[in-house]
């Protein structure tokens, strides 16, 4: 395996979506090449979660969906 | 004897569900359930909705609609999915509906394909035909673990790889978005996103190795 076929599976190796032999084919090659080596650990960087600041500091406007729910409670056949 | 093994595959996808709990309780008409739903997922919803819409005033009215919408299917959800796979579908459907009508979108039929052909890492920098090792590096990558520590975890680091991944195609943001930052499994993410799984893992392959690259250009600028 080359190098560049091998930065085009490493989201399918994260994902334990190769299949044999490839994925045997995908170590034997990191076994041998320190630049793949550090090229995974660089997508583990870049897959790290990371805060959706905005999102997070986003309080959604939530009386109206109150309301919607109450609404919807009081029609439920069941619900107290 | 058909009904009961119905029932008892109902009842075996309910306790996988990570929302089972919640979900009883909100048809109970626990508001504090319902509450702590919108908490969890009106974030992730609103995430979503902008990669069809753009504006985020619109965003935000299809993430009110589709609450209310839940709540109005909710007595005919009958567990076959998961809760939350069930909710972004209803998000996805009502999104997709407001960008054709909006006509501010690029149609979705042309999303599905966006970036697909493009290599995740650019051509050059592997060595040509005529190379000491064809397809083999030209340089390696640099090893980011010889940077300083607080560079890599700096907010300013953070925020450029959130920008990264609002930048990318649509359909590729919204994978990368359920599965690397929501930690969603990708089979739940096709039946989210009704995908493939082997349209997920393209559109998963293609966002991870472009925020890679935005990453490399910002950590080492040339």
């Amino acid at each position: 395996m080359r190098c560049q076929e091998l930065v085009e599976l490493v989201s399918d190796y994260f994902d334990g979506a190769l299949e044999e032999p490839q994925r045997a084919r995908f170590e034997a090659h990191l076994a041998v090449c320190p630049g793949c080596v550090t090229y995974l650990e660089q997508m583990r960087t870049a897959m790290r979660p990371v805060h959706d600041v905005q999102a997070l500091e986003h309080r959604p406007e939530v009386v109206v969906l109150l309301e919607a729910f109450r609404d919807w409670r009081s029609a439920q056949p069941h619900a107290c | 004897m058909s009904d009961s093994t119905l029932a008892s595959e109902r009842l075996a996808v309910e306790a996988s569900d990570p929302d089972a709990e919640l979900l009883a309780r909100v048809r109970g008409g626990d508001e504090q359930a319902f509450l702590t739903l919108v908490e969890r997922y009106g974030p992730v919803m609103l995430r979503l909705a902008m990669t069809y819409v753009r504006s985020r005033a619109v965003a935000e009215e299809v993430v009110q609609d589709t609450w209310i919408g839940i709540l109005r299917s909710l007595p005919r959800f009958e567990g076959r999915s998961s809760l939350r796979t069930w909710m972004l579908r209803i998000l996805a459907n009502r999104a997709r509906t407001r960008a054709v009508k909006e006509a501010r979108c690029v149609p979705f039929s042309a999303l599905a394909a966006e970036g697909d052909d493009e290599p995740g890492v650019a051509a050059e920098r592997f060595q040509g035909p005529d190379g000491q090792y064809p397809g083999g590096w030209t340089a390696f990558p640099t090893d980011w673990d010889t940077l300083p520590e607080q560079r890599l975890l700096a907010r300013e680091t953070l925020e450029h790889v959130d920008a990264a991944i609002r930048g990318l195609p649509a359909r590729q943001q919204e994978v990368i978005v359920l599965r690397d930052l929501e930690g969603w499994s990708a089979e739940e993410v096709c039946e989210a996103l009704e995908l493939t799984q082997a349209n997920q893992r393209v559109l998963l392959h293609r966002a991870r190795s472009r925020v890679r690259q935005s990453l490399e250009h910002y950590l080492e600028p040339a």
